[in-house]
Order: C-alpha cells, then sequence, then structure tokens
C-alpha cells in the first residue's frame, strides 16, 4: 500500500498507529455475518475506489456555506474541508480552554500530558472500523475545558467534503475532555457539497470528569451520496452528565456506534435520537451503555419514521455489571412505517448481572392514529399537514432535552423539510 | 430482615435433585459413535422402510457438513457427538396390550416419578405415550382415541401405519437442514411420538408424552410430529425428566406442529431434565427445535415451563403462513446454580392479518445465566399484522445475570408491533408489606414469584398447572415456601 508515504514514522502515536493497523489488517471490514453487523451491509462501500488523503486543499467562502452553520447564535467552529483544515473559516481559541485542532495537539510537546493520559484511551482497540480510523486519521477536533471551566459560547465542528476528488475517504478523529466541574456544548455536523461519493469514517473519544457536563448534539443531515461511520466513545467519571443527540435526516447510509462506560457513580447518560428517512436511506443506531459501577441511571430515547425504500435499525444494549446495584436504565425506541417498502429492525438487548436495577426497555412498531388524523382533518387541517403534525408530535420529546433554543429550532425546520410540509407555526 | 440472601443462597445449594435415581433396566444400546452404519442400524433395528433409511442418510450428509452452532448466549463443554450412544431401548420389548404386561421395574420408575400411568389413566383421563431412553413404551387410551379417527402412537408405528402421513410431514416445518441439532436428530432419531387429528375432530382428551433419559451415556433424540387436520383441536402435553448423573446428557430433540386451516394446537411442556449438581457438574444439555406451520385461522399456542437442564437452547416458533392465523408463545424459565438457558421464540409473520403474542417471565438464582432470544419478523405481504411481546426477567441474588436479546423486523407499514422488557428484583417493599400483614419472607417470596408467573401457569392445563407449580417450588426452594 502507499500509506507509507503519508505517515510520519516519528510520531508520538506511531505505535498505536501500527498496532491498529495490524488489528485492521487482521479483521477487515466487519460483514453481515457479524451480529453487530447484521443488518447493515458496507459491500456497496467497499466497490468504490476512496481515495484516504486528498491530493490539494480546497477553499470555500463562508456565505456559500453559510447555512450549514448555526449562524444565529456565535459559535466556536473547527472546520475542514475534505478532511484538511480550514482556518479560514474557523474559530479557535485558547483562552482558559483549548479548542483547536487534533493534529496539533498530537505533535505540539505542551499536549504531550493530556495526549498521553487520554488519546485512544477508551476508543476500541479491536473493532475493525475504529482501528482502521486509528491507523491513518490526522486530523480532528480537539478540545480540552480544564477544572472548573466553561467555555463562553457552544463549539461546532464541521466537515465539509467539495467532491473535488471523485470519491473520498474521511476519518476525522476527535479528543474532547471536560476536567472535574467542567461543562460543554458541541454541536457536530458533517457535509458534502456536490453529489460524489464521501464515505466518513470518524472516530470521538468524549472524556467527562467528575461533575462534568457535556452536551453533543449530531446532525446528521448529509447529501444521499455521503456514508458516515461514526464512532463514539464516552467514559465518564462521578456524578458527570453526558447527553448526545443524534438527528439523522440525510446520509446514504449511517451508521452510529455510541458508546457510554460509566466507570463512576451517580453518573447520567442520556442518549436520544430523531431518525426521519426516505428514498433508499438507511441508518444504524447501535447504542451501548455500560454500567461499571453502582448507582447510576441511563436514558434512551430513539425515534424513527421510516418511509419510502428506507431501513431503520436500532440495536440498543444495556450492560449492568455485578456490582452495579441502584442502576436505572431506560431504553425506548417507537418507529413508524409509513411505507410498503420501509423496514425497520430493532433489538434493544439488556444484560443484567446485577440484581436491585430497575431496567426496563420498550419498543414498538406501528402507524398514525387514524383516529387522531381524522380529528385534525375534521378541524380544516389538510391530511398532509395533519400527518406531518402528528409526525412531529411523535418526536417531539426527544427535542425537549435539547438545550440550545438555536439547535432545537434548527432541528424543527429540518424536520419539516424533511416531511416536506410548512406547519404554520415557528417550530 | 429475618431471611437473609447469604441464607437463600445456601439453601439453594444443598438442595438436591429429588428425581435423581437410576432405574436398572436392561437396556438395548448400540455401540458409541456415529456413522452411516450406525445410522442404518438404527433405521433397521425400527423394521423402517427404505425411503426413510435414506431420509436418515441424507440428513446425517447435511450433518457433517454443519458446525455447531456458537451465538446462543451459553458457555459448555461441547459434546463428542463420536462417544454418545444413539440408540438405547429397554431390552424386554413385547407389544403391550395392556399395562399389566409392562415391566414392573418400569412401572416403579413411573411411580418414583409420580406420573404412575394407571393413575393417571385414572384419574386425569390422559392418555400417555411414555418416551423413555428413545423408545416409546406405553401407550395408553389408544382405543378412545381410535373410535374419533384420531391416531395417537409412536413415530416409529407411524412410519410403518402410517407411512403417507409421515412421508408428507415430516421435516415440512423443521427441515433437515434447518440447524446442526435438528440435522443430527433428523439422522438418529430413535422415537417420539406422532399425533394426527382428522377433520373437523376435537381431540376428548389431553395427550401426553413423558420422557425420561435413563441409560448413562446415550443422547435422546425423540421426534415429535403433530398433525391438525382442517378444523380440529388438540392439547397436547410433553414433561421431561432425567436421573442425575455427573456426566452432561445430550438431548436433542425436534418438534413439528402443524395446524391446517381453522385447526388449533396447544402444546404445553414442562422440562425437568436434571440440571447438573450445586457444582454445575453433569446435567442435560437440551437443544430442542420445536416449531409450528398456522395455516389460515388456524392457531398454535407454545406454553413451555423450564427449569431443569444445565444448558437449555429452545425456541418454539411459530410459522404464520395463513391469513387470520394466530401464534402464542408463553413462557417460565427458571434457572438455579450454574444452569444456562437461552430461550424464547420466533413468530414469522407471512399471512395477512396474523396476531402473535409472546410472554416471559424468567427467573434466575444462584449463579445462573437466563436469557430470552426472540425474533418478530413481519413480512411485506403480512397486512395488519400484530404483535404483543412482554419479557420481564426477575434476578434472586446478585451472582446471576438476565439478558434479553429481541429482534423485531417489520416490512409493513400496516404491522403494529410493541415490545417491552423489564428486569427487577422482589422489592424490599412488597415483602415488607407481606411480612407487616403476617406472612412470613419465605412465604411472601414463594407469593411473588407465584404472581410473577401467574401469567403463563394460567396457560397450562389444569393438571399440569400444578405439577408445575410445584416444579418451581422445588427449582427455588429455599425462596419459595
Amino acid at each position: 500500500m502507499a500509506f507509507e508515504s503519508n505517515v510520519d514514522i516519528e510520531h508520538p502515536v506511531h505505535d498505536l498507529r501500527t498496532e491498529a493497523m495490524k488489528n485492521f489488517e487482521l479483521k477487515g471490514f466487519p460483514s453481515k455475518k457479524e451480529e453487530a453487523w447484521k443488518y447493515t451491509s458496507l459491500n456497496s462501500l467497499q466497490k468504490i475506489d476512496f481515495s484516504i488523503f486528498p491530493k490539494e486543499e480546497n477553499a470555500l467562502e463562508y456565505k456559500e456555506v453559510k447555512k450549514y452553520f448555526l449562524h444565529e447564535i456565535d459559535s466556536y467552529k473547527i472546520v475542514f474541508i475534505d478532511g484538511i483544515y480550514s482556518s479560514y473559516l474557523s474559530e479557535t481559541t485558547h483562552d482558559g480552554v483549548d479548542i483547536c485542532l487534533m493534529s496539533s495537539a498530537l505533535t505540539k510537546p505542551m499536549y504531550r500530558p493530556v495526549i498521553d493520559v487520554y488519546f485512544n484511551k477508551i476508543a476500541s482497540k479491536d473493532e475493525s472500523l475504529t482501528t482502521l480510523n486509528t491507523a491513518f486519521s490526522r486530523e480532528g477536533a480537539y478540545i480540552y475545558i480544564p477544572k472548573n471551566k466553561m467555555p463562553k459560547k457552544p463549539v461546532e465542528i464541521i466537515h465539509f467534503s467539495t467532491g473535488n476528488e471523485a470519491s473520498l475517504l474521511l476519518q476525522p478523529r476527535n479528543l474532547i475532555i471536560a476536567e472535574e466541574n467542567a461543562e460543554l456544548q458541541v454541536i457536530e455536523r458533517h457535509q458534502s457539497l456536490t453529489s460524489n461519493e464521501v464515505l466518513t469514517n470518524s472516530v470521538t473519544e468524549i472524556f467527562a470528569a467528575d461533575n462534568a457536563i457535556v452536551d453533543y448534539y449530531k446532525i446528521q443531515n448529509d447529501a444521499e451520496n455521503a456514508s458516515l461511520i461514526d464512532n463514539t466513545y464516552i467514559d465518564q467519571k462521578s456524578k458527570s452528565a453526558v447527553s448526545v443527540h443524534t438527528f439523522s435526516f440525510g446520509g446514504k447510509l449511517t451508521r452510529n456506534n455510541l458508546n457510554f462506560y460509566q466507570n463512576g457513580q451517580h453518573v447520567d447518560s442520556t442518549m436520544k435520537g430523531v431518525t426521519i428517512l426516505g428514498n433508499k436511506q438507511h441508518v444504524d443506531h447501535h447504542t451501548l451503555v455500560h454500567h461499571i459501577e453502582p448507582n447510576c441511571e441511563s436514558h434512551q430515547d430513539y425515534k424513527g419514521i421510516y418511509g419510502e425504500n428506507a431501513t431503520g435499525v436500532f440495536n440498543g444494549k444495556i450492560i449492568v455489571d455485578k456490582i452495579a446495584q441502584k442502576t436505572n436504565a431506560f431504553q425506548q425506541n417507537n418507529n413508524l412505517l409509513v411505507s410498503d417498502k420501509a423496514t425497520i429492525n430493532t433489538k434493544p438487548q439488556l444484560e443484567i448481572f446485577a440484581d436491585d436495577v430497575k431496567c426496563s426497555h420498550g419498543c414498538t412498531i406501528g402507524q398514525l392514529d387514524e383516529d387522531a388524523l381524522f380529528y385534525l382533518q375534521s378541524r380544516g387541517i389538510p391530511k398532509k399537514e395533519a400527518r406531518a403534525l402528528l409526525m412531529y408530535a411523535f418526536a417531539n420529546n426527544v427535542l425537549a432535552s435539547v438545550r440550545i433554543p438555536e439547535v432545537k429550532a434548527r432541528i424543527n425546520k429540518l424536520i419539516a423539510k424533511k416531511l416536506g410540509v410548512n406547519l404554520g407555526f415557528d417550530l | 430482615m429475618a431471611y437473609t440472601e447469604e441464607e437463600l443462597k445456601k439453601e439453594l445449594e444443598t438442595k438436591e435433585y429429588e428425581y435423581g435415581f437410576y432405574t436398572d433396566i436392561e437396556s438395548d444400546t448400540l455401540p458409541v459413535g456415529l456413522n452411516e452404519d450406525i445410522i442404518i442400524a438404527i433405521s433397521k433395528k425400527k423394521e423402517e422402510p427404505e425411503w426413510m433409511t435414506l431420509w436418515r442418510l441424507e440428513a446425517f450428509k447435511y450433518w457433517k457438513e454443519m458446525e455447531e452452532p456458537e451465538w446462543a448466549n451459553v458457555h459448555y463443554k461441547k459434546p463428542d457427538f463420536q462417544s454418545i450412544s444413539y440408540y438405547s431401548a429397554p431390552n424386554k420389548k413385547p407389544k403391550y396390550n395392556s399395562l399389566d404386561e409392562v415391566d414392573p421395574e418400569l412401572l416403579e420408575t413411573f411411580k418414583k416419578l409420580g406420573i404412575s400411568v394407571d393413575e393417571q389413566k385414572k384419574l386425569a383421563g390422559v392418555a400417555v405415550d411414555i418416551v423413555m431412553d428413545s423408545v416409546s413404551v406405553a401407550t395408553t387410551f389408544k382405543k378412545t382415541l381410535a373410535e374419533k379417527g384420531i391416531i395417537f402412537c409412536s413415530i416409529s408405528e407411524a412410519i410403518k401405519e402410517h407411512p403417507e402421513l409421515v412421508k408428507k410431514y415430516i421435516g415440512s416445518v423443521v427441515p433437515k437442514r434447518d440447524n446442526f441439532y435438528a440435522a443430527l436428530n433428523s439422522a438418529v432419531f430413535s422415537d417420539g411420538s406422532f399425533c394426527y387429528i382428522p377433520k373437523g375432530v376435537k381431540c376428548p382428551m389431553e395427550l401426553s408424552t413423558y420422557f425420561r433419559i435413563n441409560q448413562a451415556g446415550t443422547g435422546q433424540f425423540e421426534r415429535t410430529l403433530v398433525i391438525a387436520d382442517e378444523g380440529s383441536y388438540v392439547s397436547y402435553l410433553e414433561g421431561c425428566t432425567a436421573p442425575s448423573r455427573d456426566e452432561n446428557q445430550l438431548h436433542a430433540a425436534v418438534v413439528e406442529l402443524i395446524a391446517l386451516d381453522d385447526a388449533e394446537i396447544k402444546y404445553s411442556t414442562v422440562q425437568n431434565w436434571f440440571p447438573g449438581d450445586k457444582e454445575g457438574k453433569g446435567g442435560v444439555y437440551n437443544f430442542v427445535t420445536k416449531r409450528g406451520l398456522c395455516e389460515k385461522n388456524a392457531k398454535i399456542s407454545w406454553t413451555q415451563v423450564e427449569t431443569g437442564s444445565a444448558v437449555t437452547w429452545k425456541y418454539p416458533s411459530c410459522i404464520l403462513k395463513g391469513d387470520n392465523s394466530i401464534g402464542e408463545f408463553y413462557s417460565i424459565a427458571v434457572t438455579n446454580n450454574f444452569q444456562q438457558a437461552d430461550t424464547g421464540t420466533k413468530m414469522i409473520h407471512l399471512g395477512k392479518n396474523t396476531r402473535s403474542t409472546i410472554i416471559s417471565k424468567g427467573i434466575s438464582a444462584g449463579k445462573s445465566q437466563n436469557s430470552y432470544r426472540g425474533l418478530v419478523q413481519v413480512n411485506s405481504r403480512a397486512e395488519n399484522a400484530r404483535n404483543f411481546s412482554q419479557c420481564d426477567s426477575l434476578l434472586m441474588g446478585n451472582e446471576c445475570g438476565a439478558h434479553t436479546f429481541p429482534y423485531i423486523e417489520a416490512k409493513n407499514k400496516t404491522a403494529q408491533i410493541e415490545h417491552e422488557a423489564t428486569t427487577s428484583k422482589i422489592g424490599e417493599d412488597q415483602i415488607f408489606y407481606c411480612n407487616q400483614r403476617g406472612i412470613d419472607t419465605e412465604k411472601a417470596i414463594a407469593l411473588i414469584v407465584n404472581g410473577f408467573s401467574k401469567e403463563v401457569l394460567n396457560k397450562l392445563p389444569m393438571e399440569f398447572a400444578v405439577e408445575a407449580q410445584k416444579l418451581l417450588e422445588i427449582s427455588l426452594e429455599g425462596s419459595v415456601g
């Protein structure tokens, strides 16, 4: 392979990369024979000849891409174009907190102590796609919030792909650390600007120390030529609260591997998602909550609306270790199938080894209530809008926990657009 | 609290298997090992026609190409298939006309089991087909059934006397190459029950089979085929026990149910194979394939109470092929000590307006692992399919595990599927409430476990429900008064 010429052998994480590469060579891409990939095939992606390292730097004008930013509010921005950092579009800071680049964090000696402690510590060392990322990722966001700090504004991480390459493989790598009592809000987005194929294999590691609060919003509304494999690993210490909201509306194939490890007591983990798909879109949500310590809570709520030929997959796994007594773990997955050709596969899974726990999961697949629809129609609301209104209501309680009002407003607009209606009130 | 978990644990550990005794009956056993000659020998011993021998050999061919499944959430030492004797029949085998002719030692065995044939005959009005170490020894009430045109006999008898029915239906629901154990069973099955209910006949009594593994080092491979012709009804009971023995015994059965248009089959199982001792030594490996096919407006209902076996791997399923057909699954699985159970169901919705209900209750104690694994599949042409699933787990002690693996696949927009699962322990407040009303802790736990399982116990036929309740108590003795 021609990768060697692009790899810096002197790099501090070179050993990790070599190790990871070995693992990937051993395992290869996951196939449908593996239980975790039973419902998602990567075959179509493997046929494409992706270029791994873009040849040239590409620039974008802010006004061209302004709509993809959360422009209503001020935010720190870490922007990548075809995987390469764009200083022109970005706004980073070192003022009390570090919101900057992975590449500089990996190379500059001043970050070395943090990298040594955190980099690749929680990310899987044997999951093949994660190790592929570890082996080849060069860039991403690096966010370090020291004790008792909170950045003045939310952080936006945006990846643009320009389509200047016929097909591109992006492998961003993010490292996010919130020390004791720190607080942080992150909004992440991947956006392809043309109809050329893009595959993103992203890995994010989040460390939340005691009492830290992290809110992470993933907006997945990419063009329908883009595929995303998003691997997120979260390590939580005592009394920390981390929430991840995933909004999946776009993309061709999206696979979310969201892993929570509760390494402390009184931890609160929240994962919520709204998925609305049409066409031949495929979204696979794979969540894992590992309750390692006692007295913790986890809340999961995923809503899905599947139309046309779309396929939705939900696989939620809760593991409660023997010592993790007094765990409260809740999982909810509700789905609406609105087309004859849409498919939903769901597997809410519990593995419980402790006895003094409250664990429950619920899962439904159904249709809109005909009576409710009739009620709305009888009051002069056209059928299409009535349906959209009901679907909106169906997804709404996931939005209730979104803490940035502008993000909520943006998601509402995306939902209305995806449902193809103007609901006539400001969502 | 007067009653601590420590005490509970101790009591559970010291609890011995009550049905562990060995009956000394001369058996006619084939040499250990598995090859084509053995299969031909089994077939010959059973005086089978040639098509059956060929059928077995074909299954054996498939089996050789297959690998033992590893996906289940159970861990055990793989049985060595070459060190098992595939056939063991009680030696003195006259063709009985009445119970009096049965080997008195055998009858003694049944008495110890508490299923004394004649007693059941008189009291319960149950026709029993007993399979002891693979050969059906006694079939009672045959005459009464024959008057209605019902065929209830051993499968080997059916192969000889009703080849057209057997040929048509055997392997139609569980094909020879369905899975590793089904293929093995198809190749070597030694006996089992056959039941045919003619058109429009409502079987006047509960049909029952009792399985028991007796001979050391034998695997039991029985095959059950139940056919309910159009508009008929049958309720079928199956119970299993095995004497305690140090080595693991293998049990790989196949049960096929066929419910033709408007027919209804109710199949109840109480399984109490030897679960191994408190160190997890010995016990039965229970790898069973059970499946039913529903034609139009037909209904199949599986009810199971699983308290035995060291390792259980069992998924009674319904293929809802006909429109308006109904599938039901009610299960209680109790594991204690080192038992492992991976059990559940598959509901495959193919026809329109098909409905299925799944109620599964898992109780784990000791160091056991209890898993529910289920599949609800709605195919694209199954309009208005409806499913409701509920799996509840109860954990007793902090060294056991409860797991749920529900797979739900929907390809039709009119499908309505609900699934809910909970895991909990017996609440301290519940026990306090009982204590406060003068009910001691042990009785309180019994009350609560009983209440927890009631939904399923209620589905069992009366005589069986009593036995099942007894079994629950034995399995969880110490916690259940």
